[in-house]
């Protein structure tokens, strides 16, 4: 548009408004969408990503929602977050553990479909899937921890005996059953969710979370000592041997170690 | 003259050519609207997988990879360098638009279209005003708006508000809120702004008019001597400046719609009872220099 007549000036002062007002309403525009993309980071912790995900904040630069991992997974595990939905950010693909789980395709299909490398093309076992941890969270209300044999998620886990064992321990409650507690490993487990899925409890007692939600995480210079023993193979120290034990203080008596008697006798005398 | 020009638009050339012959464009872009999207519907709904995923990506035959060059782009600039296989997809997308037209994609592909070309449709039928009608570079402000704000929150930010891959994924997968992003769209270019989404504000149709800058295929004014200034090209056409260079143009000045906001809808050609438009290829400068009879055909049958 060049000027007809009219002085150069006004042309450029009003290229410079317009531009100015552009950038403005740009301005405001892409604070608003900056603020939506911030919001839509926050991955709800029952929505797991599928196997070979990348870290969440690189996935939602990476994923561009075709749904392509959606269409090959057979067990019609993943589904595409809907506008509207409180959930993971439009588009992307999740499931959650309880509806239906990850079964653990031994060819990955999903990570195979997608073609931008938000899925990791690099996971080839399936074993190596991170998708979250499972984690009891529930010890009151799991049966195994009330002392019966439900053993339903150990028995499910793809993974079994590696991810999930069953630890056994002396049920006070009865006094001579066991209790055989679920405990997952996370170094094994690949949160596929299929010990939520199948928990018999209306809520399942063991979910998979986020691993972030999941784990803690160690203390760097935190050695555990009989670890360091082992990589040793002697003492970790020289010299020391023991260190003194200490019980705990019962009321009413003197600090001295009492000699222990148990509170509580089976009739017929035990052992 | 004046009695001529209160003339619905396009009466003129239903009467000379025929109903369909002066709908042929607008029936073949709306048959090849509903063939893509029914290409992408044959899975889910007949179990046929000859195509799978969604506008933004998908996978033809198993072999053919086509991806989104613009949400591409996002997930680039975000800081992703995506697999080949989506690379792939875009060049092959990018080489096509390049060669017919960038913006062939906003008039025979993108869903959102037939919904905001019956809001205009509505929007004639109702005499309502032009109404807001921002500047045309509005909408490269926004498509950089979009890139920037991907590169600086590190996520394809366009997605998370793009109602044409939005509505894709809702046909193909399910619909959640996404109406009401189709409802917002109908009302904004009903009451708002007059053809005001895709000619002001979309970014995907800026980017494709980017992409579309040197393409071949071109609508030419071959037949301008013959135009007896009725101006129903101007009120079909939806970016109706890309016109008057081509229509306007003095001998020896092209004949060729050159501007890349121009999306080959092929409206223009309907609607000319006396067939000045055509489509051709960016090469062909020809205009024809004599007066046809095919106007006075025109003007007596109009009399
Ligand atoms: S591994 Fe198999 S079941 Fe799990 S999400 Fe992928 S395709 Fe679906
Ligand atoms: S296939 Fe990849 S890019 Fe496509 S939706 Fe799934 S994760 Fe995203
Ligand atoms: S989520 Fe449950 S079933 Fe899956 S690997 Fe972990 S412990 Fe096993
Ligand atoms: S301008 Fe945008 S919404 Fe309109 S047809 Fe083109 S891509 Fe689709
Ligand atoms: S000039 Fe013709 S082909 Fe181009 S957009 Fe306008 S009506 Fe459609």
């Amino acid at each position: 548009m060049s000027a007809t007549g009219k002085p150069r000036s006004v042309d450029r002062r009003r290229f410079l408004t317009d531009t100015a007002r552009m950038a403005g309403g740009c301005a405001v525009a892409g604070t608003l969408l900056a603020y939506l993309a911030r919001d839509a980071r926050a991955l709800p912790a029952e929505a797991l990503r599928p196997p070979g995900a990348l870290p969440e904040s690189d996935f939602l630069s990476a994923c561009i929602r075709c749904g392509l991992c959606v269409r090959d997974c057979p067990y019609d595990t993943l589904k595409l977050a809907e506008l509207g939905e409180d959930g993971p950010a439009t588009g992307t693909p999740y499931f959650t553990a309880r509806t239906v789980p990850c079964e653990m395709c031994d060819d990955i299909p999903c990570v195979e479909a997608c073609p931008t490398g938000a899925l990791d093309p690099g996971l080839k076992n399936i074993d190596d899937a991170r998708m979250g941890t499972a984690v009891l969270v529930d010890q009151e209300n799991c049966l195994n921890f009330l002392g019966l044999r439900c053993d339903v998620c150990y028995r499910v886990c793809p993974v079994i005996d590696e991810a999930i064992t069953l630890e056994p321990s002396h049920n006070t409650r009865s006094g001579h059953h066991a209790i055989f507690s679920p405990t997952v490993h996370a170094d094994h487990c690949t949160g596929c969710g299929v010990c939520e899925r199948s928990c018999v409890l209306p809520d399942a007692a063991i979910k998979v979370l986020p691993t972030r939600l999941a784990r803690g995480s160690s203390a760097e210079h935190y050695l555990k000592g009989w670890e360091e023993k082992e990589r040793k193979g002697a003492p970790v120290v020289e010299g020391i041997i023991d260190l003194p034990d200490r019980m705990p203080e019962i009321p009413g008596t003197s600090s001295e170690v009492p000699a222990f008697e148990p509170a509580f006798k089976l009739p017929g005398g035990g052992q | 003259m004046s009695a001529k020009t209160r003339l619905p638009v396009g009466q003129e050339a239903i009467q000379l050519k025929g109903w369909f012959n002066a709908h042929r464009f607008l029936l073949l872009r709306r048959l090849s609207q509903a063939f893509f999207l029914l290409l992408f519907l044959l899975g889910p709904w007949f179990g046929i997988w000859w195509v799978v995923g969604t506008l933004a990506g998908s996978r033809t035959f198993e072999v053919l990879p086509l991806t989104d060059p613009l949400v591409l782009a996002q997930s680039i600039v975000a800081g992703h360098l995506p697999e080949v296989t989506a690379l792939v997809g875009a060049v092959i997308v990018l080489a096509v638009y390049a060669l017919i037209g960038g913006r062939v994609y906003c008039s025979w592909v993108c869903p959102i279209n037939p919904i905001t070309d019956a809001a205009h449709w509505l929007h004639e039928r109702l005499g309502l005003q032009k109404g807001w009608q921002p500047k045309r570079t509005t909408r490269f402000w926004i498509l950089g708006t979009v890139l920037l704000v991907s590169a600086i929150t590190g996520t394809v930010a366009w997605e998370l508000i793009n109602p044409i891959t939005m509505l894709h994924r809702g046909l193909i997968f399910g619909m959640g809120f996404v109406w009401a992003l189709v409802v917002a769209i109908f009302l904004f270019d009903l009451v708002v702004s007059r053809r005001g989404w895709c000619s002001h504000i979309c970014p995907v149709g800026a980017f494709y008019s980017l992409v579309g800058t040197k393409s071949v295929l071109r609508v030419s004014a071959v037949n301008r001597v013959d135009c007896d200034d009725c101006m129903d090209c101007y009120a079909v056409c939806p970016e109706n400046h890309v016109i008057s260079p081509a229509l306007k143009g003095k001998d020896g000045e092209t004949p060729l719609i050159l501007s890349p906001d121009c999306t080959n809808c092929g409206r223009c050609i309907d609607v000319c009872s006396v067939d000045v438009f055509a489509f051709t290829h960016r090469y062909d400068n020809r205009a024809k220099k004599t007066v046809s009879t095919a106007v006075d055909a025109a003007t007596e049958q109009a009399a």
